[in-house]
């Protein structure tokens, strides 16, 4: 019965990212004008412009062309490039693993951190440390990304402190964990942006757990204070809090652009706002295929936890 | 008369007894922007915001130079004897195009929002009002446009057909509407059932009057939440957009721009930077208080909490 539950998530992110695929290639079918031609420029022979569209499988219809895409996608072929004529697939594999460090390293620090804080706002509500730490999530939450890094940058890099880098100093291609000081400034303003959210939540949820009747009981059993709060009062609001993390994870995703395009950070996000200034419509596609799959694994996987966690849901399933 | 007044307050008695009357209506009805603005962060967010937009939108009037105007000899000072900030690594003054930068970014950032929230309450209402198998489309279409981030959705659009003003201001407002769909669904189906929409329907009211006259004065306070949210939101993206070069194109004064064409000199020229930095700091802090006294507001007199 559990597993049911699950089959049922998974065929609907299947749905998802099928869906996804379809809009994403429709897209391209907006582009004006004709691929060819922009790539060969206007003194193109007719000759020449019939067979680059031959090679680049553009004088088959659109449905064809989708699927050819499709099936690429699930064996790995992404295509080529339209303005490095290289594969896209092996740019990917470049940046790909520097990208996934970045947002694994905000993810490792920013939940926990975040969990943490929530508690502790919780605890001591009303307190002027906890609106104070109100205050300052909102404040956080308000700003974009790109102002969060530049001010970091403006106080550890240029203006005020010298002590660390302002861009990442490391060639595509060489691991990015070589200089580990580099990771420090698009770490900490992903973490800045994140964190906010989850410590919102997590003090909210764990707020109305603390009202409930199931702590009142512990504390009037007896139960030591340290123990209701770990072992009966955290749990609980661990539940919805996963959905927040989920949202945030997956907007990770598409963060990490503006602060990868910032500390000109080797990763995907980078190589999405070249293809997107080049028009590179192939790497393009690839990319934002790849961010949604993402969100759609991470709202699996909170899905998971959200049940696992929740012993109605765990049963009535 | 008498009899009449009797069985009033019989009837009343009973209602109260019943607890069908919400404990709410005996307390004085205080007007929503009182209620935002006994906050203190209804009142700070308010004056933050109010005080950007008017120099956004007033700034243009009073430049000290004219945006494209070069003097080569002063370039990338942090201090120029012709303006208070210097001029930038073409000579440019920094505080002309500050002052002249904020406007499209409001403007487009609003347009955005409006656009987000026209077409998500529509399509939200009618989901939750119509039901059914058109709910449940409409709101599967919606999950498969939150599975793209806004940034990457807007990513795509711009390769597709250029950065131009109306391409960013449609993708962000359009990738705006389902998430606003989902509030205005859930705060439909709240207030659906309640009797006056039934009578409204006894009327034989058209559709389009009962989902206009009855449902949507009656879920302001949520949309009102919403809309300031997603102000908030549409700046952040408007701005990062132009920041990565895909908004406003040079040599136009913009504050993403100019903080993208300034940034290499960051340590001899931080004015370039820093002006429209806090700048747009300012702005979405200032809207993002507000849009939270709004949450507070409409929580402490909505009924059905």
């Amino acid at each position: 019965m559990f597993g049911k539950v699950i089959g049922k998530r998974l065929l609907f992110s299947a749905f998802i990212l099928i869906a996804v695929s379809l809009l994403v290639f429709g897209a391209t079918l907006l582009l004006p004008g004709d691929a060819a031609r922009a790539i060969l420029g206007q003194q193109a022979t007719p000759e020449r412009i019939a067979a680059l569209n031959e090679q680049l499988g553009l004088d088959q219809p659109a449905w064809q062309r989708y699927f050819t895409w499709l099936g690429g996608l699930f064996v790995g072929d992404f295509g080529t490039s339209s303005a490095t004529g290289g594969s896209v697939g092996a740019l990917l594999g470049d940046r790909i693993g520097a990208s996934f460090i970045l947002m694994g390293l905000a993810a490792i620090i920013s939940v926990p951190l975040g969990i943490g804080l929530g508690v502790f706002q919780a605890l001591h509500r009303g307190k002027r440390r906890d609106q104070a730490m109100t205050g300052v999530s909102l404040v956080l939450a308000a700003m974009p990304e790109f102002v969060i890094g530049i001010g970091l940058i403006a106080i550890f890099a240029t203006s005020v402190f010298q002590i660390l880098p302002a861009v990442t100093l490391a060639p595509p291609g060489e691991p990015v964990w070589n200089r580990p000081e580099q990771l420090i400034l698009p770490t900490l303003t992903l973490v800045l942006v994140v964190t906010p959210y989850i410590v919102r939540m997590m003090r909210a949820t764990m707020i109305e757990v603390l009202d409930s009747g199931f702590v009142e009981m512990a504390r009037l059993k007896g139960v030591p204070e340290k123990r209701v709060i770990m072992r009966h009062a955290v749990p609980h609001a661990l539940g919805p809090v996963a959905q927040v993390v989920a949202i945030q994870l997956a907007w990770l995703a598409g963060g990490v652009v503006v602060v990868e395009f910032l500390f000109r950070y080797p990763g995907l996000g980078q190589a999405l706002i070249d293809a997107v200034t080049y028009r590179d419509v192939q790497v393009v596609q690839a990319i934002s295929m790849l961010v949604a799959a993402v969100y759609v694994v991470v709202n699996l996987a909170a899905d998971v936890v959200g049940i696992l966690t929740n012993p109605k849901l765990r049963s009535a399933a | 008369m008498s009899t009449d007044a009797n069985s009033l307050d019989d009837l009343k008695s009973a209602a109260t007894d019943a607890a069908e009357v919400p404990k709410e209506s005996a307390t004085t009805y205080v007007p929503f922007y009182k209620r935002v603005l006994a906050q203190k962060q209804g009142k700070i967010g308010l004056i933050i915001t109010v005080v950007v937009v008017a120099l956004a939108l007033c700034g243009p009037l009073l430049l000290p130079w004219a945006t494209g105007n070069t003097a080569t000899e002063f370039v990338t000072k942090p201090f120029s004897p012709y303006g208070l900030f210097g001029s930038d690594n073409l000579g440019r003054d920094v505080f002309s195009r500050f002052l002249a930068g904020g406007v499209t970014l409001i403007v487009y950032g609003v347009l955005a929002t409006a656009l987000g929230m026209v077409v998500g309450a529509i399509i939200g209402m009618l989901a939750a009002y119509v039901g059914g198998t058109f709910d449940a489309v409409i709101m599967r279409l919606n999950d498969v446009i939150l599975a793209i981030p806004q940034l990457v959705f807007a990513l795509l659009a711009i390769t597709v057909l250029g950065p131009q003003g109306w391409v960013l201001v449609t993708v962000i407002g359009l990738t705006h509407a389902p998430r606003i769909a989902r509030v205005a669904r859930s705060a439909t189906l709240g207030v659906i059932t309640e009797d006056y929409i039934k009578a409204a329907e006894m009327y034989a009211m058209p559709r389009w009057k009962v989902l206009i006259r009855e449902l949507l004065p009656n879920i302001t306070g949520p949309l009102s939440v919403e809309a300031g949210l997603r102000l908030t939101y549409s700046i952040g993206y408007i701005a990062s957009l132009s920041f990565l070069g895909l908004g406003l194109q040079p040599p136009a004064a913009d504050w993403g721009l100019m903080i993208n064409e300034n940034r290499i000199a960051l340590s001899i020229q931080p004015w370039g930077v820093l002006l429209p930095v806090i700048a747009i700091a300012l702005l979405t802090i200032g809207t993002n208080l507000l849009a939270d006294s709004f949450a507070r507001a409409t929580a402490s007199t909505s009924v059905e909490a």
